[in-house]
């Protein structure tokens, strides 16, 4: 009981929180809740950072949760374009570290990779583009979205980051797939993926050798997909990873070693066990049980999202809502699938769940975005 | 391409594309689910195991090899620690270079060069092969000092087999050496491959071979917990191991001592038993080598000195043969005993009965000389033993027969085995029809049938006969013990781990049969051999009395030359087998002495300072000067059976099969 009256503090956590999506929140609360719980697992002395990493994006997500969408729309020529310019400032100065050219470093202690600001600059450009020409879209608007979308992720394929190329450009396409690309344009992709990956899976030792190259790829990015098709050609290197992590799943069973007592996890045969490879670490030590539960959560989260999504006031905040929500999709499915042993590798974190400060704010700020959209809908 | 204008158009199409986008979402959630219900429901067995193989390891603790002692506790094999300098091959990149980096900071010579090579070669399962063994302290801190600049170069504790007497008894010992690539099936194939993980040595001859199982132990294991890397990072559970067994034997090395003393540079076996018990006391052959060789690798220029590589064949010693158990000699007149005890038994002979021996026996056209010119006259079968006459055996050989000769003469163990604990036993050979039969299997019937003439020469133990030291031992023993045919053996006792000491009880084999008047009056017989017949003078001033006989094998067949003393390798072998005391035997032993010429003069005195040395208290050791009574006694001059020409024919024609 407060004698205040009307700065009552119920009522300014209410006015505080009523831009943000509940059942999001909820969700998304949950997951981190669960991700803090397997980094105690597996990285404890890691904890305290995480806490302020989500604290930080926390709060970034309920800063865009407040920005209308209409606004964020607007500026997004202007994110776009800095996000480019970062991008070509890092292909010309940027900081080399293991092997990739990613980082840009300004004065002495900040570093920032412009790569992650394009998951979220990506789907507002397109979405905005799309959202500009809502009653004249023709072939030519594909051509040209497709132009803003390969740009980027073309300086980004080339850092090399595989990983946030692979995002981006999946933010870009559910965007352009949404706004309508005909499937005449999509069944021919999909046969293209589809005869890929079967001439890599039937005649892949052939292609695996050392003297083939693959256009396009560099040397360590065919090898990842070569080390997948067979892990045992390279169990003590490249494959190691995958065979290490696939052995914890399993070995979790049903209901898991327990919290804390994965062997796999506290030997350190499993690598990047609080990052990329976080999922092996629920797997071992919680069981199908527990990967049940995640996937749970993010089921949920995603059918929030189409929810949303659905009842966005604007096409573009449609656009925005259900890319954003499908770049959530992509981001488990390939590190699932990475970890699980059915995808290569590639440096894709555990949405909401792995270690790790630029991930978590970025997927933060999406459901920030997700949540302002939310907060615009029309029987409001 | 059509181009949408109607915003209704726009937001229907999106409505459908959604459902395909959260239909694609299930589908993708469902993969992933069954993926991993696949990995951790249906493969869950197979990834707990791959997760706990990676998990734990087991680290083999090597049990400590049990020592071997003498009887009177004398230390014959022991185990110490030093430290080796050890490489692993699969971490080094370049070996050469690496070599001689080392060679810098310890002294590598080339012998430990090739030995490391030879290490590599044989012994493919080895994870880490020495490059020097036994670093003195001072190495060992020259190396730590320089580790870092040698990944895959270590210092290691390892235990060291040593034998502090050397030479002495060595084939009754034997040796350990690296378990080789063939040991390692062996050891798989008698599924002990658990118990070796761990293991460098393995016991290859001599006692360290037959009580291997008892001297190795068994192996304890460590599981512990292991990083990816492969470091340990605790132990779960242990169990020691239990070291091996030690092992004590009847040998008397001071007796084996005094025995190989005696026998000086010249080749032959020996065996001493306790007839009582058939304990083995001293167990001898000549030449002899150093096991320590072995132990850890022997080098190349060892090996091949021990192996006699590149010496003629008519020259070679072969230290590494055990003449004692693993070659068989014609016996010569040691046989005779056993012929007149046959002869005695069958009824063919009795005590009184006597012959004239003129010189020799005429057979199928051929005449079976005597050594002594116009024969020894009125014999009995006293007589026969006491001056070994030829002539009387011939006759009684003739007499018996073939067959029972062989069957009553092989319950002394005569052409079997004794089943002496020390590997590679020889059966030797005691002629029959049958034997001959089965010996000369491959070749035409004619090679198999038996002739009359073959079982003259067998009964004064010539022809096809042929029996190891240790048979002779034995059966001299058995006549000792009054027919009472005692397991000989090395092995006394078996001290384990905890000090608790099991004896190895004296076994019977067999009784002799036939009546004990007739074997007392062999053995007065073969006491008189000592006083008054041919080894009289090998025995002359002892202080007890002594039952022997003396024996001269023939090596080589002479075919019409004259025997040639001056050519060694041609000479005959000389035998010896005695037993003392006469009234409560002690000891028993065969003597053979390679090419020693007569038993009287090689044989008997080394079995005559083998008894000395046992039964007195204070024995005079000397070797005994190789041609010490070459003018042999009036009665010492043994058989020689090769003077007759007639006779010597119809050997050559047997030899040839026997080779």
């Amino acid at each position: 009981m407060s004698r205040r009256g009307r700065f009552h503090p119920s009522q300014l956590f209410e006015s505080l929180s009523r831009p943000l999506d509940q059942p999001l929140l909820l969700i998304l609360l949950a997951l981190l809740a669960y991700g803090t719980l397997l980094i105690e697992s597996a990285a404890p002395e890691l904890l305290g950072r995480q806490f302020m990493n989500i604290a930080l994006s926390l709060l970034g997500m309920w800063v865009v949760a407040f920005i209308s969408t209409r606004r964020l729309l607007a500026l997004a020529p202007v994110f776009y374009c800095v996000g480019v310019a970062l991008l070509i400032a890092v292909a010309l100065f940027g900081t080399v570290s293991k092997g990739a050219q990613r980082w840009l470093d300004i004065g002495s202690f900040l570093r920032i990779q412009p790569s992650e600001i394009m998951k979220i600059a990506m789907p507002l450009i397109l979405a905005w583009f799309f959202h500009k020409r809502e009653n004249s879209i023709g072939w030519w608007t594909f051509l040209l979205a497709a132009l803003l979308l390969v740009g980027p992720v073309y300086l980004i394929a080339k850092q090399p980051d595989l990983g946030t190329a692979i995002l981006v450009c999946a933010s870009g396409f559910f965007v352009i797939f949404f706004a309508g690309l005909s499937w005449k344009l999509i069944a021919p992709c999909a046969l293209v993926g589809v005869a890929a990956i079967i001439a890599i899976t039937t005649s892949g030792n052939q292609l695996c050798q050392p003297d083939v190259n693959w256009p396009g790829l560099k040397t360590y990015q065919k090898e990842r997909i070569c080390t997948l098709l067979d892990p045992g050609r390279d169990p003590l290197g490249k494959g190691f990873h995958t065979i290490q992590s696939t052995i914890a799943i399993g070995s979790g069973g049903f209901t898991g070693k327990g919290w804390k007592q994965g062997t796999q996890t506290h030997l350190a045969f499993l690598p990047e066990r609080h990052t990329d490879f976080i999922f092996a670490v629920l797997s071992e030590e919680l069981g199908l049980i527990g990967v049940l539960v995640l996937l749970g959560l993010y089921m949920a989260l995603l059918a929030r999202g189409f929810m949303i999504a659905a009842r966005a006031p604007t096409f573009g905040a449609k656009l925005l809502a259900s890319a954003t929500t499908m770049v959530f999709f992509t981001y488990l499915f390939v590190n699932i699938g990475m970890v699980s042993g059915i995808l290569p590798v590639v440096g894709v974190p555990l949405p909401f769940i792995s270690y790790g400060g630029t991930a978590v704010v970025t997927l933060c700020l999406g459901v920030g975005i997700l949540m302002g959209i939310a907060r615009n809908k029309p029987e409001r | 391409m059509k181009t949408l204008k109607e915003p209704d158009g726009n937001t229907g199409r999106f409505y459908i594309r959604l459902l395909v986008a959260a239909l694609f979402v299930l589908f993708g959630c469902i993969l992933l689910a069954l993926r991993l219900y696949s990995l951790q429901v249906n493969s869950y067995n197979h990834y707990l195991d791959l997760a706990e193989g990676n998990r734990i390891a087991m680290l083999p603790i090597v049990p400590q090899r049990g020592n071997i002692f003498d009887r009177n506790g004398v230390m014959l094999a022991r185990n110490f620690v030093a430290y080796n300098l050890e490489i692993t091959p699969s971490q080094i990149v370049d070996m050469e270079k690496t070599i001689s980096a080392l060679s810098r900071i310890v002294d590598i010579d080339p012998k430990d060069r090739q030995r490391f090579y030879n290490f590599l070669r044989d012994n493919k399962r080895l994870e880490s092969a020495p490059i020097r063994t036994r670093l003195s302290d001072e190495e060992v801190a020259r190396f730590m000092g320089q580790r870092y600049r040698f990944p895959g170069v270590d210092v290691h504790a390892r235990l060291f087999r040593d034998y502090p007497n050397g030479t002495l008894g060595s084939h009754l010992i034997g040796y350990i050496s690296r378990i080789s690539d063939r040991d390692a099936e062996t050891i798989e194939e008698r599924g002990e491959e658990a118990n070796y993980r761990g293991s460098m040595h393995i016991g290859k001859s001599g006692v360290e071979a037959t009580y291997e199982a008892d001297l190795h132990g068994i192996t304890g294991h460590e599981h512990v917990e292991n990083t990816a890397g492969g470091k340990v990072v605790r132990s779960l559970k242990s169990e020691p191991a239990t070291p091996g067994s030690d092992i004590e034997l009847s040998i008397a090395i001071e007796l084996q001592k005094v025995a190989e003393a005696a026998f000086g540079e010249r080749r032959g076996g020996l065996v001493a038993i306790d007839p009582s018990t058939g304990e083995v006391l001293a167990l001898v052959s000549m030449p002899t080598f150093d096991p320590n060789l072995f132990v850890d690798g022997i080098s190349s220029q060892d090996w091949n000195v021990l192996n006699e590589v590149g010496i003629p064949k008519e020259k070679l010693n072969k230290p590494l043969l055990n003449r004692a158990v693993s070659s068989a000699y014609p016996p010569g007149s040691t046989f005779k005993p056993f012929m007149a005890l046959a002869g005695l038994n069958a009824g063919k002979r009795t005590l009184t009965q006597k012959m004239v021996d003129s010189g020799g026996f005429a057979y199928g056209g051929h005449y079976f000389k005597d050594d002594k010119k116009g024969g020894h006259g009125l014999v009995d079968l006293h007589k026969s033993i006491v001056v070994s006459c030829n002539t009387y055996y011939y006759v009684l050989a003739n007499d018996l027969g073939i067959d029972a000769i062989a069957s009553y003469i092989g319950q002394f163990g005569l052409g079997s085995r004794t089943g002496i604990d020390i590997p590679d036993e020889k059966e030797g050979s005691l002629p029959s029809t049958a034997w001959k039969r089965k010996r000369f299997a491959k070749y035409g019937r004619e090679h198999q049938k038996w002739y009359g003439g073959e079982t003259i020469s067998v009964g004064i133990g010539q022809g096809y006969n042929a029996y190891t030291p240790i048979q002779m031992a034995s059966a001299m023993a058995t006549i000792a013990n009054d027919g009472k045919r005692m397991r000989p053996r090395v092995l006394r006792a078996v001290i384990d781990s905890h000090g608790q000491r099991q004896e190895v009880p004296p076994e019977l084999v067999s009784e002799v049969s036939g009546k004990p008047e007739f074997m007392a009056a062999v053995r007065r017989a073969l006491e008189d051999v000592t006083r008054f017949g041919t080894a009289t003078r090998a025995f002359a001033g002892a202080p007890y009395r002594a039952g022997g006989k003396t024996g001269t094998a023939q090596v080589y067949s002479l075919k019409g030359q004259k025997y040639d003393k001056s050519d060694e390798r041609k000479r005959d072998h000389s035998w010896f087998i005695a037993y003392a005391p006469a009234e409560q035997p002690k000891i028993a032993l065969a003597v053979m002495v390679e090419n020693g010429g007569f038993g009287a003069v090689s044989a008997a005195p080394i079995a005559r300072q083998v008894i000395d040395a046992y039964l007195l208290e204070k024995p005079v050791v000397k070797p005994v000067p190789e041609d010490a009574g070459a003018e042999a006694d009036e009665e010492g001059s043994d058989d020689h059976p090769d003077n007759d020409h007639g006779n010597n024919e119809a050997r050559v024609g047997q030899r040839g099969h026997t080779g």
